[in-house]
């Protein structure tokens, strides 16, 4: 949140109400404070930054061990599987995207900087990706070994799984807006959210299956990249108007 | 167009409007729906391929339709209520809900029956299945989410919000699934039936959907002057109806 600067003009002829009203130093210092105290926030508390982390190898633990060792089913499944486990840990994640801001009151403070909310809330969006997206498309390639995933696959699975995480962050982002006021919302967030996230596992998991078939994989991520500028483009006004509800009701 | 709108705003007058139409829609649905289930199951002829199993489409489409045409009528009915905050078109949106889930899982349960004699199984991930599956929870979620909030108005415009997001999801969840289906599985089954239809089979499945629409009608009228009454109890004109019909 930006500082202003509550010494200005000696003249003294603004009232504090015209003063509080007066944004202070624009749009993008205030995008930048967001992304920074968002950081500063997680970074502080790290455990929450690895669980979902945690939670993606498990989940991968799981599968060889319920299915089947055999390396050869493994390699047939381990697209969607390593999808899949990835759009729960991101899921994982989401319910505390707004609640700490709800709990301590910072998020009724940002809804009433005169900077857009919509862009603001994408600030937060965009450090919810940074922390969770991010590392898990890093670590997939890590976990697609241990799944014999067939080489070649390995750049698109982390290209896929990065954009495809920022639209599902976006998309989850509209459903943590609509449940934060609620007391038990995480396992309404889920149901709110796994049917939208549908388009994005289908292109995803498929990019990562086209480029072990050998072709069409640019096709499939060009589809999630278009799916992520769509999502960028609508995304932070539903959140908008959702935190709105959520906090005025 | 300004004048009907102006008009919703008061819940007395769609009250009123309500009784009046009511009648006709009721009418309308079971003479369109008895007539087609008699035309449709006795008169039409039989599938040469799929014998008198492809019968159960003068439900399963009727269904199939409403299930989709409600979930839209429900995002612009947020629409509505976001924009001029008109509580009567929110209380449609509420009673429709559960109606429009009814009817996702009427197709798909027709569906499911009438895969057993046609493709020899209950379900297949087939792209009008999938979608179909994932319209119902979307319809679960509205429905959820509406209910976790106490507060009315929140629960009111979250549901609105909620509808809107899946009206713009519907369609992109419908063409990705449509490409998923057809890169992982080839479209071995074509419905026959619904291609080029016969003269005599089409009818009566156009007078089932006119039938199901009007029910839809007959039936949010009803229940959302229902809800008028509920929720505007406290109010005096409703005391008065009250009192009068003592």
């Amino acid at each position: 949140m930006p500082v202003t600067d509550a010494r200005s003009p000696a003249t003294g002829r603004r009232t504090p109400a015209e003063e509080a009203r007066e944004p202070g130093g624009g749009l993008a210092v205030a995008l930048w404070a967001t992304l920074k105290r968002d950081l500063v926030l997680l970074m502080r508390r790290r455990s929450e930054v690895l669980n979902p982390l945690v939670f993606f190898a498990l989940v991968i633990t799981l599968f060889p061990i319920g299915i089947s060792p055999d390396p050869q089913l493994l390699a047939t499944i381990a697209p969607g599987l390593l999808w899949v486990a990835a759009l729960l840990a991101a899921l994982l994640s989401l319910d505390s995207l707004f609640r700490g801001d709800y709990d301590d009151g910072s998020l009724e403070q940002l809804l009433l900087t005169p900077q857009p909310l919509p862009m603001l809330a994408l600030a937060k969006v965009a450090v919810h990706w940074l922390l969770t997206g991010l590392p898990l498309s890093l670590m997939a390639p890590v976990l697609g070994i241990m799944l014999s995933l067939p080489a070649g696959s390995y750049v698109t699975l982390a290209i896929s799984l990065a954009l495809g995480t920022a639209s599902l962050s976006l998309i989850g982002a509209i459903g943590a807006a609509l449940t934060v006021g609620l007391s038990r919302g995480g396992v309404l967030l889920s149901l709110l959210v796994l049917p939208l996230y549908i388009p994005v596992l289908i292109f995803g998991a498929g990019a990562v299956q086209a480029a072990i078939l050998g072709d069409g994989a640019a096709a499939h991520l060009a589809i999630l990249g278009a799916l992520l500028a769509l999502a960028l483009m609508l995304a932070p006004w539903a959140m908008a108007a959702s935190l709105r509800i959520s906090i005025n009701g | 167009m300004w004048a009907f709108i102006n008009k919703l705003r008061s819940p007395k007058w769609f009250y009123a409007i309500g009784a009046r139409l009511q009648p006709f829609f009721w009418l309308a649905a079971v003479v369109l729906i008895l007539v087609g289930t008699v035309w449709g199951l006795a008169f039409a002829p039989a599938d040469y391929q799929q014998g008198n199993s492809f019968r159960i489409i003068y439900v399963h489409v009727p269904a199939a339709f409403l299930a989709q045409s409600i979930f839209v009528s429900m995002a612009v009915c947020g629409l509505v209520f976001m924009v001029w905050k008109i509580k009567v078109v929110d209380m449609a949106a509420a009673m429709m809900a559960p109606l429009g889930a009814a009817m996702t899982f009427v197709s798909l349960f027709s569906g499911a029956v009438w895969g057993v004699p046609t493709w020899g199984t209950w379900w297949m991930w087939d792209a009008r299945l999938t979608s179909m599956l994932i319209l119902l929870f979307l319809y679960l979620g509205v429905i959820a989410l509406r209910g976790a909030f106490s507060s009315r108005d929140s629960a009111s415009r979250a549901a609105s919000v909620l509808a809107m997001v899946g009206v713009i999801n519907i369609p992109i969840i419908k063409y990705s699934v449509d490409w998923w289906y057809t890169l992982h599985q080839p479209a071995t089954f074509t419905i026959t039936g619904r291609a080029a239809m016969p003269m005599e089979m089409w009818a009566p499945l156009l007078i089932m959907v006119m039938g199901f629409y009007s029910f839809f009608i007959a039936v949010t009228l009803m229940r959302t002057r229902s809800e008028i009454l509920r929720r505007e109890s406290n109010k005096r004109w409703v005391r008065d109806l009250a009192t009068e019909e003592r």
